[in-house]
């Protein structure tokens, strides 16, 4: 069977819009009918995934590949790149504005977050170029 | 499974507008032939379509004074929002002398129970290894939607009974010992400020069986007992409750009763589901106990009331100065400590689920985006459905048909023309 896939543009501009693509996500999963632990998963991987694309990169695509077994989310931007992927995978580490961290996001949870709730994750990433990130979870 | 609900339509009313079928939040409206319909498994009685419905179509469901003959000996159980209907009113007394003088034979008032439904949740806070946040389950609407929409917060419910639940088993106990008659001859009456509370009653989550034997709309009773109030020259004191107890009366009353700093309280549908959705992604580490309502100002908000809910919430804390911080303590009644407790596990009840087999549900998915594409996107609602998503499930599930798209008929029409 072919996956289901869906769509969103995540709006750089807007900050009270992030989160929406994987609210709607988590909808569509919990209508489908996947287990709870696994609706749960994806949307913090995604939410943390979109949140980032909207500090650093503008906004950006995500794209969401669902079949039984797997459940793929890929985002992809053209924001600056990551200079050290290592760095950036260190909790706590964060290039956030400082306008963005009195908001209270930009704690540097992001990546280390989406590693921890993904069985997978790839960052394919180029300075200058931009960044996508493939998050894999198993159903 | 039988459903029951405490919302009917008045046909001859209602215009097939679209506006309950838009704003209700489990999206179980649908207008067919003209009517507006719910689909029964889905509605969680919250009343957001009794409320906002233009043409006074959706209707409330609730027992009538007249129901008190059945019985032998009868008490009333006045809800705190009742308080704040009336103005110029500085003495709860007046209202629960009113009560016996159209025909109750005693009150035991609701924000009594609310003060031990305080209590015991002090207590269970104060245990060790409770999921974080614990979520309130006074509002029957809040506990309904988590059961068909957040499975996940299942685990997080409090679990302890309405304040109304217990504060009936206590009158009834009471009545039992003051009368000697049996159970059966007694009535235990609430004045609700809302309907979800009817259905709480004729189909109870978490415990199989309730000790009241009706609900009154404040709205029915309010005629009667302003007349009687109106002939009060010096009340009994009556009243034996605290301004925690009758705090519950709107948002935040409960929360704040626990005494506690890290307590989120929010009311109103849409909010409501916003908060939900951040626990559920756990977004929401800072707080560990939530209190929510589905009506706007909590219960002062119930569509059974009378008086705006901002001028309720206000007249209620202003009888709060009279009164004593909390005035009951479980260990005064006779209710045994299990009895505060639901007894019985909510179980998740999937009716947004497609299919309950994955493979047919993605199949169906996939034929709902087929369909969607085709749709404009505009969610006109003129189909009957909340939107064009809601109306692409229908068709696949077969209880709408793609012709009932009116802009897609349009184009069909333009091209036959052309």
């Amino acid at each position: 069977m072919e996956p289901i896939v869906l769509t969103y543009q995540v709006d750089g501009e807007d900050f009270s819009a992030a989160g929406e693509a994987s609210s709607s996500v988590k909808k569509t999963l919990k209508q489908l009918g996947f287990s709870p632990d696994v609706i749960r998963r994806v949307a913090i991987a995604m939410y943390e995934g979109e949140i980032n694309m909207v500090i650093h990169a503008d906004g950006g695509e995500a794209r969401v590949e669902i079949t039984q077994s797997t459940i793929c989310i890929i985002l992809a931007d053209k924001g600056p790149g990551i200079k050290d992927i290592n760095l950036a995978m260190q909790e706590g580490y964060s290039t956030a504005p400082e306008e963005v961290r009195n908001l209270g996001f930009g704690a540097g949870m992001g990546l280390p977050n989406i590693k921890k709730y993904s069985d997978e994750l790839k960052i394919d990433t180029e300075l200058g170029v931009g960044t996508t990130l493939t998050i894999l979870i198993n159903t | 499974m039988e459903y029951f609900h405490s919302v009917t339509l008045d046909a001859k009313r209602c215009r097939g507008c679209i506006t309950c079928v838009k704003r209700c939040p489990t999206e179980a409206i649908r207008v067919k032939n003209g009517k507006a319909t719910i689909i029964k498994e889905r509605c969680i009685d919250c009343g957001e379509c009794i409320r906002v419905c233009p043409h006074r179509a959706k209707k409330a469901v609730f027992d009538k004074l007249s129901l008190l003959d059945e019985f032998e000996y009868n008490v009333s159980l006045p809800a705190p929002a009742l308080y704040g209907q009336f103005n110029n009113l500085d003495n709860v007394d007046y209202i629960l002398n009113g009560l016996l003088d159209i025909g109750f034979d005693d009150v035991f008032e609701v924000a009594r129970a609310a003060e031990l439904v305080s209590e015991c949740t002090r207590k269970i806070m104060n245990e060790p290894n409770q999921p974080k946040p614990i979520i309130s389950t006074a509002c029957p609407a809040i506990v309904r939607l988590i059961r068909v929409r957040f499975p996940k917060l299942i685990p997080h419910l409090l679990g302890v009974k309405a304040p109304v639940e217990i504060a009936a088993s206590i009158a009834r106990i009471e009545a039992e010992k003051k009368t000697g008659l049996p159970t059966e001859k007694i009535g235990v009456f609430f004045i609700s400020p809302c309907p979800a509370k009817v259905t709480a009653m004729h189909q109870p989550l978490g415990t199989d069986d309730t000790d009241v034997s009706g609900v009154l709309a404040i709205s029915d009773v309010y005629k009667p007992l302003l007349a009687a109030m109106n002939k009060i020259q010096q009340p009994k004191p009556l009243s034996e409750c605290g301004l925690t107890g009758i705090s519950w009366g709107y948002t935040g009353g409960e929360a704040t009763a626990l005494l506690r700093t890290r307590y989120l309280a929010a009311d109103g549908m849409e909010n409501v589901i916003k908060i939900l959705e951040e626990i559920e992604d756990d977004k929401l580490l800072d707080v560990d106990f939530v209190e929510l309502g589905a009506c706007v100002s909590g219960c002062v908000g119930g569509c059974l009331n009378i008086e705006n809910p901002y001028i309720a919430r206000t007249r209620v804390r202003q009888l709060r100065k009279y009164m004593p911080v909390s005035s009951n303590r479980m260990k005064d009644f006779d209710l045994p400590a299990e009895d505060y407790f639901w007894h019985k596990p909510i179980e998740y009840d999937p009716v947004m689920q497609l299919d309950q087999d994955l493979q047919k549900a993605m199949m169906k998915m996939q034929e709902i985006q087929r369909i969607e594409k085709e749709l404009p996107g505009i969610d006109c609602s003129a189909c009957g459905s909340p939107s064009c998503h809601a109306f692409a499930v229908d068709v696949v599930e077969g209880t709408a048909k793609f012709s009932d798209c009116l802009i897609v008929l349009k184009n069909r029409l333009k091209d036959i023309m052309e």
